[in-house]
């Protein structure tokens, strides 16, 4: 008969080098789905915000609307959300990916409308003094001036989604989230607290490599400061 | 359109609404959770931050706060509470993972708030012989109100999302209504639930639609 083992899996330690060596594929399997949901969510909502921004700027009366809807949607929470999604959707990784595209949807339509809002009319009456036409006014002068506040937004964006990815183990597709809550029912302590720590590494990761893009697409920022 | 009245048919079963597990039940753990616990952060939060803002200091730790709430998952600050000690005290985890994302919205808009008041008014008021603690309750308190209040709003809604999800871990209130239908694999008992939590939510976020449209004219009315 052999003694059991006294590793620090077998004392379940909260900090445990074993279970990074032995269980490295099921973390990075976890650490792929997790990236995927948020990145693929994040553009979605990209894609959608940015043309309702565009239109709430360009017909006021639209605003009102695109705002109140997008502030109720951010109301609800995850797991309501989710919960709400399933009839559409079933047990799958779309409802995860619908649940985050709505709330992303609401800070960035936020944010590039504030973005919009903040050019100075003087600024657009001189583009419109070169001949500019209203598409060419939106694409060379309103939208790249609106890009701190809407990078801003995807930032905020980026890293709400990265969290609220977890709750999405209700389904089962929560990236980190699903080895949360399996630790979570077997008390594993070193799964549940590597996973989080993950997450919140992701988290980092992800405002950063985004900030540096913005400082790449926005050099005019850095040189008035 | 069938889960629809079947969600409908699940709401209107007075069968549903009492008992230990009904809605009444959760509903009212649900607004006591989120009541003491909105209490308690500010009455952690609001002393801190007006204070740090009066005296100017501290400023980077204040704003900073409220990104570090976002980063962290309110789901894994759950269930690694639940896993400590703590675990034990019943809803201690649930209260602590409350507070702990319910502060740092509190902190960052109270400070912002009390900064943002404009600083010759503050001069003024120190030029007519204000003590540095009549400038912060006289002046720059009121002023900083409807700041101070956003971000009691924001704490609420939060409070109310993460008592959602503490279900996940155990904890009561509405989300066990939504965590026991999937157990059961029933969409109906998901889906109300999810209706309720929304309602709840959407309610929350109402009353304080009215309390900021009310704050400015107390505001003005303070001399």
């Amino acid at each position: 008969m052999t003694a059991p083992p006294d590793d620090c899996l077998a004392r379940n330690e909260w900090i445990c080098g074993d279970y990074l060596s032995t269980r490295r594929e099921i973390l990075l399997d976890a650490v792929v789905q997790h990236l995927q949901l948020t990145s693929v969510s994040v553009l979605i909502g990209l894609a959608l915000a940015l043309p309702l921004a565009v239109l709430a700027r360009r017909w006021g009366w639209a605003a009102g609307p695109v705002l109140a809807v997008t502030t109720i949607l951010y109301t609800i929470p995850s797991l309501a959300m989710f919960s709400l999604l399933l009839p559409l959707y079933g047990l799958s990784a779309t409802l995860v990916i619908a649940g985050l595209v709505l709330y992303s949807l609401t800070l960035l339509v936020r944010n590039i409308l504030a973005g919009l809002r903040a050019v100075p009319e003087e600024t657009r009456q001189a583009a419109r003094g070169m001949g500019y036409g209203p598409i060419r006014i939106l694409l060379a002068v309103e939208l790249p001036l609106a890009l701190p506040a809407a990078m801003a937004g995807l930032r905020i964006a980026m890293v709400s989604a990265v969290s609220l990815v977890t709750v999405g183990a209700i389904v089962g597709f929560g990236g980190l989230g699903n080895l949360i809550y399996s630790g979570m029912n077997t008390y594993f302590k070193a799964q549940v607290l590597t996973a989080s720590v993950l997450c919140v590494v992701i988290a980092v990761a992800a405002d950063l490599l985004l900030l540096g893009v913005q400082r790449l697409i926005t050099p005019w920022t850095r040189a008035r400061t | 359109m069938n889960t629809l009245t079947e969600t409908w048919d699940w709401l209107t079963d007075p069968a549903h609404w009492s008992g230990a597990d009904g809605i009444w039940q959760r509903l009212l753990q649900h607004l006591v959770l989120t009541v003491v616990c909105l209490i308690v952060s500010c009455l952690i939060a609001l002393p801190v931050a007006v204070i740090l803002g009066h005296l100017g200091k501290g400023g980077v730790l204040a704003v900073n706060i409220s990104n570090v709430g976002r980063a962290v998952p309110t789901f894994a600050v759950l269930v690694l509470l639940l896993l400590t000690p703590i675990g034990g005290w019943g809803e201690g985890p649930t209260v602590v993972a409350l507070v702990l994302f319910a502060v740092p919205p509190l902190l960052t808009n109270a400070y912002v708030g009390m900064r943002e008041v404009d600083r010759s008014t503050v001069q003024a008021a120190r030029g007519m012989g204000m003590t540095g603690r009549q400038v912060m309750f006289h002046v720059e308190l009121p002023l900083s109100s409807p700041m101070i209040l956003n971000g009691m709003r924001i704490a609420a809604v939060q409070l109310v999302a993460t008592a959602t999800i503490a279900a996940l871990a155990g904890g009561g209130g509405l989300g066990r209504i939504i965590t026991a239908g999937f157990n059961l694999a029933s969409t109906p008992q998901v889906v109300a639930g999810a209706v309720l939590v929304a309602v709840f939510a959407l309610i929350v976020e109402g009353l304080f639609e009215v309390a900021e449209g009310l704050a400015p004219a107390w505001v003005r009315g303070t001399p």
